[in-house]
């Protein structure tokens, strides 16, 4: 059990204690050796700080829990109000509704062809941005 | 209608490619996790095909065309919704959900609550959503097939049940994946092709078409007799002479009858209505009656705006709850890949959606006669022989009918598989033969009920699915990931409360369509209240509750949201049925790409 990464050789590895319960209170203690580590004795302290649930572990977690949940409501409120905002928006102004761009009437554009590059990209931004968070998360836990 | 023999080859090739390519991939599907869970060594890339594949039902496909057909540019909100729908995925549910290591809702269910009582509750409610969302592909399955051969409609819903059936029964999950992901390109192509070809013909300028123009109804432009099979409401914009046989509004014609604006008409069943040349065409009495109503968005009125709002609400929420996309998720290798996979559907779709649009604005050019007959759903399906005529249309029209029979296919194989595994692990203990057994029970149930109902809109019927989905699932998944205090008594008031409501609706509904359509909008689209009520019952009840959260909710959320490379995830169905079976050299795969 005191077997420890120090040359960095060995394969990352994992282990988790036989019997699984979702219900007891005790923390499973998980080891983690990673590969190129820089300082794997703390890599393995912060982990296992994370997995008994100390102060430090918990505030880490919450924080990123946070930022990803900050995100992800800015971006569901920028989806609903490039999106929400049509149907009133048709609905109040009958010539914004009448009017035509390129023989095509604005709303067949507007519902049909624009939102799809749209979604594609507020994911696409989504993505970056949370890959970001967790490396960030990961590196600091890291260092 | 005409037969077309081109329209029944390429049905007869769907179906023998299909159940080539299960048979195929079943012979490597022996245990039970490879049933379950076409194993997480599927490719990112051919997974996002196969979920798209799956995504794009018969309501896609026909249903939007159709609805566009007849409601004009507020249906494009389908499209939208879909699709955004799996944005709201993305940003909330995706990789958390895959953390979790839950292969199905109800085990999320249990995973993150510790409740195995709420498990079950989960598992009706999959069981519900799953066969509202099955029934209205299998009556679209058999008007597709009305369409090209003179069988009545239910041919076609058994035909596609039994050789889903028979695939599911061979080989589960993973021959279903390789199967859809086929079909996706299958329907890409069956849609892209004939849609440039039209496109290209209307530029071109076709002789018979009546124009779009403002203030008209759309017009016949030669005489034309049209067949009713079923009842039908319609009303016109301007006085039409039209000679009727059947009953209209309780009098029996035979002979001249003049149609004028202002009052509907009801049209009894196996009545004929001929139309001259250059005549108006009537409408649905509950759609614009005029071209230019139909261009414009919002020609409602007030109550069609809160519908259309309610609309947004059920697609954009209702996707995360859909039990037979999140399925499909659990087989991404961990959360990074989850959300990339979600990523590369969501360009998909994006891809796909343009395509049904354009079809649906050329029908009302070129077959506005389902407009009388109620069969909007079919606007696809006629357009080419009306466009193009003679051998080329037969040819594009039996390659549209294939494409649509693979969209059948696709969404009913992985709706019964996903219906059958949650029976199976929930009922039975999970053995491979349980879930073949529970296969034949998921496909009697909604057969049954398809030839039982009346065919209604396909988009329709599969709405008001979105709707339970994002009263029931939608509020316990996204306020599970991200909030600590959830208890499983809230979830389980949630999940009563919103799906309550929404089926309260859709009883009334079906009642309200027997009885003269007098139900107000929140019954047709109940989910801008359903949702809000049920997310408030969540919360409120769990806080009232705070001595039942579970006492390692830390560590669930730990799991739940700690990056991949930490090493957190814990698969769940590892844990419960041990692992897959040592794979052979080839992979199970023996096509290559």
């Amino acid at each position: 059990m005191s077997r420890h990464a120090g040359d960095g050789r060995q394969p990352p590895e994992e282990r988790e204690s036989a019997r699984e319960s979702t219900s007891t209170r005790k923390p499973r203690r998980k080891r983690v050796v990673l590969n190129d580590s820089r300082n794997p004795v703390t890599v393995v302290r912060v982990i296992t700080e994370l997995e008994e649930q100390t102060s430090v572990g918990e505030a880490l977690v919450r924080n990123l829990v946070r930022a990803q949940l900050k995100m992800a409501l800015w971006l569901a409120l920028l989806t609903a109000l490039l999106f929400g905002g049509l149907p009133l928006a048709f609905y109040l102004s009958p010539r914004f509704a009448d009017t035509s761009v390129f023989g095509v009437r604005l709303p067949w554009l507007l519902l049909g062809v624009l939102p799809f590059p749209v979604l594609f990209a507020i994911g696409l931004l989504y993505n970056r941005l949370a890959e970001r968070h967790e490396m960030d998360f990961v590196n600091m836990v890291e260092s | 209608m005409e037969l077309n023999p081109s329209a029944i080859v390429g049905i007869g090739l769907i179906g023998a490619v299909t159940f080539y390519l299960g048979f195929h991939s079943s012979r490597l599907a022996n245990t039970t996790p490879d049933f379950l869970v076409a194993r997480r060594i599927v490719r990112s890339r051919r997974n996002a095909a196969a979920i798209t594949g799956e995504y794009l039902s018969a309501a896609s496909f026909l249903g939007i065309a159709g609805l566009i057909l007849k409601d004009g540019v507020d249906t494009l909100w389908y499209a939208v919704g879909f699709t955004a729908g799996y944005l709201a995925l993305l940003l909330f549910v995706a990789a958390p959900l895959r953390r979790s290591g839950a292969y199905t809702l109800p085990d999320f269910a249990e995973a993150r609550l510790g409740s195995v009582g709420l498990r079950r509750l989960a598992t009706v409610f999959v069981v519900v959503i799953s066969v509202l969302y099955l029934v209205p592909q299998l009556q679209g399955a058999g008007l597709t097939l009305s369409t090209v051969m003179p069988v009545p409609a239910w041919v076609g819903s058994v035909v596609v049940v039994v050789l889903v059936a028979v695939n599911a029964f061979g080989g589960g999950m993973r021959s279903i994946t390789v199967v859809q992901a086929f079909q996706y390109w299958v329907k890409l192509v069956a849609l892209a092709l004939p849609t440039f070809v039209l496109i290209v013909v209307f530029v071109g300028g076709h002789p018979a078409a009546s124009p779009l123009s403002a203030n008209t109804s759309p017009v016949f432009t030669s005489q034309k007799s049209i067949a009713i099979p079923v009842a039908v409401q319609l009303q016109v914009a301007e006085p039409v002479r039209v000679q009727a046989y059947g009953v209209v509004n309780g009098f029996r014609n035979n002979g001249p009858l003049l149609m004028a604006p202002g009052i509907f008409y009801k049209v009894g069943a196996n009545s004929t209505l001929v139309f001259p040349a250059g005549s108006p065409v009537p409408t649905p009495s509950d759609s614009p009656d005029t071209n230019a109503a139909w261009l414009r968005p919002q020609s409602g009125g007030l109550s069609a705006l809160f519908s259309t709002y309610s609309l947004i609400v059920a697609l954009f929420l209702g996707t995360m709850g859909l039990p037979h996309v999140l399925v499909r998720f659990y087989t991404n290798p961990n959360g990074r890949a989850a959300r990339r996979t979600t990523l590369h559907v969501l360009l998909l779709l994006g891809l796909f959606y343009l395509f049904p649009t354009m079809l649906g604005a050329l029908s009302r050019l070129y077959t506005p006669e389902l407009l009388v007959t109620g069969q909007t759903d079919a606007a696809i399906l006629l357009l080419p022989a009306k466009l193009v005529g003679g051998m080329g249309g037969e040819v594009l029209g039996a390659v549209i009918v294939a494409g649509a029979f693979a969209a059948f296919l696709s969404t009913s194989s992985g709706l019964l598989v996903s219906i059958a595994g949650v029976v199976s692990t929930e009922a039975f203990p999970g053995r491979v033969r349980d879930f073949r057994w529970a296969t034949l029970l998921a496909a009697l149930v909604p057969l049954v009920l398809a030839l039982s109902l009346p065919q209604a809109d396909i988009s329709l019927s599969v709405g008001l699915s979105f709707a339970l989905a994002a009263s029931t699932f939608c509020p316990v998944l996204v306020v599970g990931i991200w909030w600590r205090r959830l208890t499983w008594v809230g979830a389980a008031a949630g999940m009563v409360v919103g799906g309550g409501l929404v089926l309260t609706a859709l009883v009334l509904n079906i009642i309200s369509e027997y009885t003269g359509s007098w139900a107000p909008w929140p019954v047709v689209q109940p989910a801008l209240i359903t949702v809000p009520a049920a997310f408030a019952t969540v919360i409120i009840v769990s806080l009232c509750t705070q001595d039942k959260v579970p006492p390692d909710v830390s560590r669930i959320l730990l799991r739940l949201h700690a990056p991949d490379p930490l090493g957190f995830i814990r698969d769940r169905d590892v844990a419960r049925f041990g692992p897959a079976a040592p794979q052979s050299p080839t992979d199970g795969r023996h096509h290559r790409g």
